[in-house]
């Protein structure tokens, strides 16, 4: 091959590598994997079909509150946001984000809540189904779409503090996130696989669960795997760890609603 | 009401077999769990599930509690002739809730 041919690729290639140094923000550590490739074809299959895949039956209900007027504005979130098909459509590749009227990065959930108050609505709570549905039929416009959160700017703290909670030993276990998830992914836990912990399917329906779950279930449930003790649902911690998972698997196809065990 | 979702497709041949498809949204609470005040959960059930084709029953079921939540049922049905396919689930303490559908017969 030419070395004529080859230049744009290092154009590229240098562009790319120059943004991660003024990011401060190197490659992720691993090859992106997502979760759905450690399930069963069993699994797999209920994640496919989207008729039994129960997570469905949340995105079907968000669909429904999404024109449903909320709160003493009588407005619904179609009033302003119209077709979620399009407005909403990469909205969730790129949460968690920096929101300038907080003054730090929040997730998506605590975006509805935003929106919620702009309605005169009361925040939703976290892990109810509303909140859950939202969350799923947002998040559901943008599957198939790469996640590409911004990990620059005034969301770099953020970035750094959730990356610091993901290689912090906790518990009495004594274990980090990157402990099971990057040194061992792919090993088995007893009969489980482990798996790189990718958040590309949230919220997703948990079979242990029975039900729907939003990152923040799984890190809590994760804590106290290792018996730390967990942080809440919402806390500042899980969203910094949240953005920097995000990240972790940038590229990754938004899989929403995802099934796993 | 809990929130379902059925198929059945529009249109069939007369004779053929076409698969209906139906779920709910529902814990399915087995009444074996504790709280995380260590008290037990109740049990919360869907106690049957019946789908009538054209007003007579064709298939009907009675969950127990070890069945996993949100119960999805998958079966076939001899299409015979145009008519209504309804759908109910009668949970523990007697509500029902409904589904419905139309299966034209060509």
């Amino acid at each position: 091959m030419k070395l004529s041919t080859l230049a744009p690729a290092f154009a590229v290639t240098a562009v790319f590598a120059l943004a991660f140094v003024l990011t401060g923000a190197a490659a992720p550590p691993v090859t992106p994997k997502s979760g759905y490739d450690y399930l069963t074809p069993e699994t797999r299959q209920l994640q496919d079909d989207d008729f039994a895949n129960p997570g469905m039956l949340w995105v079907e209900e968000g669909e429904r509150l999404w024109s449903e007027p909320a709160g003493t504005s009588g407005q619904s979130c179609a009033s302003c946001h119209g077709d979620a098909a399009t407005s909403m459509r990469t909205v969730a590749t790129r949460y968690p984000a920096w929101s300038q009227s907080y003054g730090k990065v929040i997730n998506l959930e605590q975006q509805i809540n935003q929106c919620r108050g702009r309605q005169g609505a009361e925040p939703l709570q976290y892990e109810s189904e509303p909140l859950l549905s939202l969350t799923a039929f947002v998040s559901h416009q943008a599957k198939g779409l790469p996640m590409s959160v911004a990990v620059d700017g005034p969301a770099a703290q953020s970035f750094e503090r959730g990356k610091a909670f993901f290689y912090q030993r906790r518990g009495q276990l004594n274990l980090s996130c990157a402990n099971c998830h990057e040194d061992h992914a792919g090993d088995h836990l007893r009969a489980d696989v482990i798996s790189q912990g990718q958040v590309n399917g949230f919220p997703i329906y948990r079979a242990l669960w029975q039900t729907m779950g939003s990152t923040n279930r799984m890190f809590a449930w994760c804590n106290e795997a290792v018996r730390a003790e967990p942080h809440a649902a919402g806390s500042q911690e899980y969203v910094d760890l949240e953005l920097y998972l995000r990240w972790r698997g940038q590229g990754l196809p938004v899989e929403t609603p995802a099934v796993r065990r | 009401m809990p929130n379902t979702r059925i198929r059945v497709p529009k249109t069939a041949l007369k004779g053929d077999a076409v698969e209906i498809r139906a779920i709910i949204q529902h814990p399915m609470e087995n009444g074996f769990r504790l709280n995380s005040q260590g008290t037990p959960i109740p049990v919360e059930i869907i106690s049957e599930f019946v789908c009538t084709y054209d007003g007579g029953e064709v298939f009907r079921v009675t969950l127990e509690p070890g069945l996993s939540a949100n119960p999805y049922f998958s079966f076939y049905l001899k299409a015979t002739t145009s008519g209504p396919v309804d759908f109910w689930w009668k949970d523990q303490d007697g509500t029902i809730t409904e589904a419905s559908a139309h299966l034209e017969v060509v």
